[in-house]
């Protein structure tokens, strides 16, 4: 296999190298597309984009297999996208035509994808943890291998629900991972004012006697090798396992939110410190690509979002008769 | 035909869906070795085990919660909620999540969850642990609510919510446990929204639910040495809600009394009286009249308690008191 020796702990293969690249490259255009989309008031509601955080849902989700389980919260067009959903699908969810992936029903802050095994996206701050580990549950009751991944934001270390989360995983040993991505604040409150152990929220876990991690989130390459044993420990019956990975929101909260309570200073350390362009250079560091093969692949994404905006303007919105359907499972059966 | 308590109906109901289908485990706090703090899981954990009877931390939310992604995942989790005033801890994924994942995905997936949990007051355990929440959950679309009064009810109702694709929140009342009554041997179930005419009369209809269809009953047999035949309709669900059983009777009595425990102000009682003024006004010979607990919270001194929610005594009153007697 061609491997390039980027990764310290794990043979990656330039494909795969390659391939974070590509996804890291597609969520970042998408996420340009939605805020220009949400300007031209084809996207309403919420919209808070990942962008600056790419790095985490690409080298944790690649770590993962198809049978294993997604739940994120509401920042999650980028899990979504690294998961390898249909970015068309994605993209009219957020119109609220009748193609998105939820059929409309979800927009921005609730996307799944059953074929995916992605849970959803679940905007109450916190809701997402016990669901996930109701889905680790259900691989631990079944015998199966399964391992849910759970991503959240700092801010939901403040809520009751990941106590409780964090010790029924802990109590009965589920298949499961706390991810939790630190961008510093929860809105605009930052975790320094928030949260009592905001310098190591890491440490949270050792309560609970949960193996814990910190890692640079804005390094794809250290996420895809934590997680790689991470997951490997999971599976194999060790336990949950919490990681707390630091990162960045490039934009502010949602895109209604200038993000002028941030210093610039802090704006401008983080700017430096863009997964994206310190990916590119890595790999053109260690002759991994070349340019040109770079700039390719951003082309190719471009053209990806072009078409998906296309994809979702150019489709129907849902017809009326769509608003009962789904409520219950009988009612849709007729 | 067989007589049994309602607890014991619960129980059979459980064992019934245990032992018919291995999607089955129950969730719960104590329902382990403790046996359920209402005694409705005794024997339980050495029947089953530990891996379908599962015992749980104090964390209303989590197991809640747990339930849905495990019923997202294909299983069938019965969690029980020890009181309905717990299920406040949990109201985030019950609201939130149970109610909603079905819609927000676009029908990808369905929340096959069942929640049994306790309602009512009149056991002297005050004012937060004698609420009537059901009503609240009723006013939910996603979810459905099933109040069985009587130990018949139980089962049929059970079997039936153990089926259905989408949560359910299955209300026992704290003060049926002991209460009998025949379970027939056979395996007859009762749908979701069809209420029970549990007695037959001309002059008023008395429409209830859960232990205040008993006490409806009560009333109504009292009526009756005093010559006032009285319809008795126990709704037995209240989302979906069977409008249709309580404005059929209506018609034919022309008089309609709804008695609920919980306060009259935002009592499901008024969603019923004001359904049955939208459909069957022009039947009616008087305004639709209520019987609810107080505006005050549940005391614990049991004189106050015992004035604090209706009895048989204020059904009947208010019944004479409808007829101009």
């Amino acid at each position: 296999m061609n491997t390039v020796a980027i990764a310290q702990q794990h043979e990656l293969s330039k494909v795969q190298l390659l391939e974070f690249y590509r996804q890291m490259r597609l969520i970042r255009e998408f996420e340009r597309e939605c805020e220009r989309q949400y300007t031209r008031g084809n996207i309403k509601g919420f919209l808070h984009v990942y962008s600056g955080e790419e790095a985490i849902a690409v080298g944790a989700i690649a770590c993962l297999g198809p049978d294993d389980y997604i739940v994120t919260h509401y920042r999650d067009h980028g899990h979504a996208l690294a998961r390898g959903m249909d970015a068309n699908g994605v993209m009219a969810e957020l119109f609220g035509k009748a193609t998105g992936v939820s059929k409309g029903k979800g927009g921005s802050m609730h996307l799944f994808d059953s074929s995916k095994n992605f849970m959803g996206g679940y905007a109450i701050v916190g809701g997402q943890l016990p669901v996930a580990a109701g889905l680790a549950l259900a691989s631990q009751y079944n015998g199966e291998r399964r391992v849910a991944m759970c991503f959240m934001g700092d801010g939901a270390l403040n809520e009751g629900e990941f106590h409780e989360s964090m010790n029924l995983a802990a109590v009965w040993n589920l298949p499961m991972v706390f991810f939790c991505e630190n961008n510093l604040y929860g809105m605009g409150a930052p975790s320094a004012e928030t949260l009592a152990v905001h310098q190591q929220m890491y440490r949270l876990a050792d309560a609970y006697g949960m193996a814990n991690y910190r890692v640079d989130g804005n390094d794809v390459i250290a996420v895809h090798e934590l997680m790689l044993d991470v997951v490997h420990d999971v599976r194999e019956g060790k336990g949950p396992a919490f990681i707390e990975a630091r990162t960045y929101r490039i934009q502010g909260h949602s895109i209604a939110d200038p993000a002028n309570y941030r210093p610039q200073e802090e704006v401008d350390y983080w700017r430096a410190q863009d997964p994206i362009p310190r990916y590119r250079e890595l790999l053109s560091v260690e002759g991994a690509a070349s340019e040109e093969e770079l700039d390719e692949i951003d082309a190719q994404v471009l053209d990806e979002v072009i078409a998906a905006a296309e994809f979702a303007e150019t489709s129907p919105f849902p017809p009326p008769e769509e608003l009962y359907t789904h409520v219950y499972s009988d009612q849709d059966r007729g | 035909m067989p007589q049994m308590t309602y607890r014991e109906a619960v129980a059979k109901a459980l064992r019934e869906a245990l032992d018919q289908d291995p999607r089955v485990f129950l969730v719960g706090e104590d329902i382990g070795p403790y046996g359920g703090a209402f005694a409705v899981t005794r024997g339980f954990w050495d029947e089953y085990g530990r891996r379908r009877i599962k015992d749980s931390p104090l964390s209303e939310s989590a197991i809640v919660g747990a339930g849905v992604g495990a019923a997202m995942a294909g299983l069938r989790p019965i969690v029980e909620l020890m009181t309905i005033n717990f299920s406040l801890l949990a109201m985030d994924q019950i609201v939130n999540h149970a109610a909603k994942v079905r819609y927000m995905s676009g029908g990808q997936f369905s929340v096959p969850l069942m929640i049994r949990t306790v309602t009512g007051a009149g056991a002297s355990v005050a004012a937060t642990h004698s609420q009537s929440f059901e009503g609240w959950f009723a006013s939910v679309p996603g979810l459905h609510v099933a109040v069985p009064s009587s130990p018949h009810d139980v089962v049929g109702l059970f079997r039936s919510c153990r089926e259905m694709e989408d949560p359910v929140i299955f209300v026992e009342h704290i003060l049926l446990y002991g209460t009998r009554g025949d379970v027939p041997d056979t395996d007859y179930t009762i749908p979701l929204g069809q209420a029970a005419v549990t007695r037959s009369g001309s002059d008023l209809s008395i429409i209830s639910y859960s232990r205040m269809a008993q006490l409806s009953l009560a009333a109504a047999r009292q009526l009756a040495d005093e010559g006032i035949d009285a319809e008795v309709v126990d709704l037995r669900s209240l989302r979906p809600l069977d409008i249709e059983t309580v404005t059929e009777s209506v018609k034919k009595t022309h008089r309609a009394l709804v008695v609920e425990e919980t306060t009259k102000l935002g009592g499901f009682g008024g969603e019923v009286a004001s359904q049955i003024q939208e459909g069957v006004f022009d039947y009616l010979d008087s305004p639709v009249r209520r019987v609810a607990g107080v505006e005050a919270p549940i005391p614990y001194s049991m004189p106050l308690e015992q004035k604090a929610i209706p009895d048989a005594a204020l059904i009947a009153q208010s019944a004479r008191q409808l007829l101009g007697r």
